[in-house]
């Protein structure tokens, strides 16, 4: 099959801990435990300030379909429970929890009984499980289809575009075993006939090893892709595996796709096996301000600064400029040292004062750099232009609610124009305009 | 320390190098055989006046941005190719004080009044060379044989003998060696610096590629099918540095593909009328100058499709 390849831009790859196993740390003193840690409504606590938690105990309930329960990392007691201000303005609640440094599993840990696609779904909800990719959707409500005849093929997105990060490589390395066996559960309980693992082939170590063991599965194709970002965008990736778009509004379902983190897999695979749910997470540490780069095993709910810390700590405490959560395409920049690792933290970079400040904006030159390495074909300019003219109905017309906020036009900008940030916010005078244009139609019946 | 953390939108790296001033710096060193050969055919006083109007047009600019008290944008070296553009774009022999005025038009009229870098909506430089061509006729057009080191092939430029050149005149052409203006006679150096703009990635061949194709074919079908007389086309007056360097300005032209193709073949067609039908000689100048105007209305008609966009 040949495809013509979508836009993208060949980004630094820096991925300097590709070759190190992750290290688990010890618990931290206390943990910081946000209850929206996934796409959809936040987690409704169940515990209060003095009880005694252990790891794995369910702490927060599912705030609705769309959600995921929130555990336990540590055991110890429960200190507060917090209003924590997140990075988009919001606040949720967090629970504080005092380690007792035993970290005593719960005594309710114990393997699912799984025994048809109901019982599996009800195991895929109880894990906490997200798409640990960084899009946090609760796994349960994406395996949750209702129809298993609509699942065509299942994408195993180990592509890992992003700069820096290497939890991926390390599962696809060091987690084999659980990823067949995920492989395994989707195709029992879901019935799934072809399941497609993607990776950029900047990881040759993890294609090899993948290979060899997907030769004991005919469901299983491991599929070598170029290196190039955004490859592992769900609609980059669907377009680049199957040769299927996912047209405006609809999901991968709607193409006969599942699209799901390999991480993820692993992770559900490990949660069948053991019962253990989701309470710790493979962390890059790394960036111009760290000291030693690593992979971290860190409780959901550490402080970043205590993971850090752990890895080595800073070249220099007095030269840090900036910590982001996530890549450096697509993280989020944090505005505190202290802000706990989430289930969808895949990397804590920091970087010096030199790195962290953004390059002074100068005049578009309509070079239309933007336009060619748009993956989706979108007009960033154009979208900009209307953004600052106020014409929602044009920011509509151009799809600006197509743009998957990757980068890539403001990463080759050469007037370092703020793309994704006039993006994000067009979005919003889109909804804006589509809320009004809904009222005034309401208004005329 | 927590409340020194510098908060920013992601993404949080840039392309390496990916800069206007990189762009400019491409271009100037694009333009750079172009100039050796100019000293070369017409001699050093090409090289002063490409340095005078460059300086001007950034002397220009600067005290432009000190007046309106704006940020000063010199350092985006745009002024700086828009300079040595005008300077490509006279005779070797020409007036200092006139290339001056060319430059004034450029950078302040054209570009700064418009609202500067970016903003302009027709290319500086060539509005400079056609307000120069017609207020000063004379010297614009004392193609400047006599300063010459080497023989030069006419002293008109070819294009007004286009017809009663032969084939093997292609290799004279080719190196430059005949009147004209002092950046626009060396074909062979405007393409080599063609390469390297598209080497670099700043430019994309669409439209000069375009633009001289459709010179070509429009010459052929226009011309009594004479494939000789088309070719030879192609290498005379300021076809290869309009097509190379003036139409493929950013600002002014088109943004997509598409939009660029219709962008340069309507260049083609203007300039083989203009060269073929009316008496002017300034065929690619108004050719791009026409179709600069037409890039807001090409831009709105050929905007990319988004992938998997559903029609409202």
């Amino acid at each position: 099959m040949s495809l013509k390849l979508l836009s993208g831009v060949h980004i630094p790859h820096r991925k300097n801990t590709a070759e190190m196993p992750p290290v688990r740390m010890p618990p931290p003193a206390t943990v910081t435990i946000p209850l929206s840690m996934s796409t959809g409504r936040p987690a409704n606590c169940v515990v209060k300030v003095g009880d005694h938690v252990d790891v794995g105990q369910l702490i927060a309930e599912p705030g609705g379909y769309v959600s995921a329960p929130v555990h336990s990392s540590v055991s110890g007691t429960v200190k507060r429970i917090n209003t924590m201000l997140m990075f988009m303005g919001a606040t949720c609640p967090a629970v504080v929890i005092e380690s007792d440094g035993a970290m005593t599993p719960w005594e309710g840990i114990k393997p699912p009984e799984i025994t048809d696609y109901d019982s599996f779904i009800a195991a895929v909800r109880n894990s906490g499980l997200v798409g640990l990719g960084g899009a946090t959707f609760p796994t349960s409500v994406k395996l949750d289809v209702k129809d298993t005849s609509r699942i065509k093929e299942v994408i195993i997105n180990g592509a890992e575009c992003e700069g820096y990060l290497t939890g991926d490589n390390r599962t696809m390395l060091d987690r084999t075993d659980e990823i067949m066996a995920g492989c395994a559960l989707l195709e029992k309980w879901l019935g799934v006939k072809k399941i497609i693992i993607g990776v950029e082939d900047n990881k040759p170590k993890a294609i090899a090893k993948l290979t060899e063991a997907a030769k004991a599965d005919p469901c299983v194709e491991v599929r070598k892709l170029p290196s190039l970002y955004p490859q592992g965008g769900e609609k980059v990736l669907v377009y680049h595996t199957v040769g299927r778009v996912i047209p405006e509004g609809k999901l991968p379902l709607d193409v006969g796709c599942v699209v799901m983190n390999v991480t993820s897999l692993a992770e559900l695979a490990k949660f069948c096996q053991t019962g253990m749910p989701l309470v710790e997470r493979c962390v890059t540490v790394d960036g111009s301000a760290i000291k030693e780069p690593k992979n971290v095993i860190a409780p959901i709910g550490t402080a970043s600064r205590e993971v850090i810390a752990f890895a080595g700590g800073f070249k220099d405490d007095n030269d840090v400029g900036k910590l982001v959560q996530g890549g450096p395409m697509m993280g989020v920049a944090q505005y505190d040292l202290d802000a706990p690792v989430a289930k969808g933290t895949g990397a804590l970079l920091v970087f010096n004062r030199k790195d962290a400040r953004p390059a002074e904006p100068s005049a578009c030159i309509k070079c239309g750099g933007c336009i060619d390495h748009c993956p989706m074909s979108l007009m960033p300019m154009e979208i900009e232009r209307a953004y600052e003219n106020n014409d929602a109905a044009l920011l509509k017309a151009l799809k600006v609610n197509l743009c998957m906020e990757c980068g890539c036009c403001a990463f080759q900008c050469p007037a370092n124009r703020p793309l994704v940030q006039v993006n994000k916010l067009a979005k919003t005078v889109v909804r804006e305009y589509e809320a009004k244009l809904k009222a005034e139609q309401e208004a005329k019946k | 320390m927590n409340n020194d953390l510098i908060v920013s939108v992601s993404p949080h790296y840039h392309k390496q190098d990916a800069s206007t001033q990189r762009v400019m710096l491409d271009v100037l060193i694009a333009l750079a055989p172009a100039l050796v050969a100019g000293c070369v055919i017409f001699g050093m006083r090409s090289l002063l006046l490409v340095l005078i109007s460059a300086a001007n047009c950034a002397l220009l600019e600067t005290v432009w941005n000190k007046l309106a008290k704006k940020a000063n944008t010199v350092e985006d070296l745009s002024a700086v190719v828009t300079g040595v553009l005008i300077a490509f774009n006279v005779p070797a022999s020409m007036p200092v004080w006139q290339l001056l005025v060319g430059d004034f038009i450029a950078i302040i009229i054209v570009k700064m009044l418009f609202g500067g870098i970016g903003r302009n909506f027709v290319n500086p430089a060539l509005v400079g060379r056609v307000v120069m061509m017609l207020s000063f006729t004379g010297s614009m057009t004392a193609y400047a044989t006599n300063v010459a080191k080497v023989d030069v092939l006419s002293s008109a430029t070819p294009l007004t003998v286009v017809d009663s050149l032969r084939l093997s005149d292609l290799g004279t052409l080719l190196l430059g060696r005949h009147g004209g203006m002092l950046g626009e006679t060396c074909a062979a150096a405007l393409l080599l610096g063609c390469v390297y703009l598209c080497v670099r990635k700043v430019i994309k061949p669409t439209i000069p590629v375009c633009f001289t194709a459709s010179v070509f074919v429009f010459t052929f079908l226009f011309n009594g099918f004479n494939a000789q007389s088309a070719l030879l086309s192609l290498f005379s007056g300021g076809l290869m540095l309009g097509a190379i360097f003036m139409a493929t300005d950013y600002v002014t032209s088109p943004m997509t593909r598409k939009g660029q193709i219709i962008f340069a073949v309507g260049c083609g067609f203007i300039t083989t009328c203009i060269r073929l039908f009316a008496s002017s000689a300034e065929g690619v100048s108004f050719a791009i100058l026409l179709m600069n105007l037409l890039v807001p209305y090409i831009n709105e008609g050929t905007r990319t499709k988004p992938l998997g966009g559903v029609d409202a």
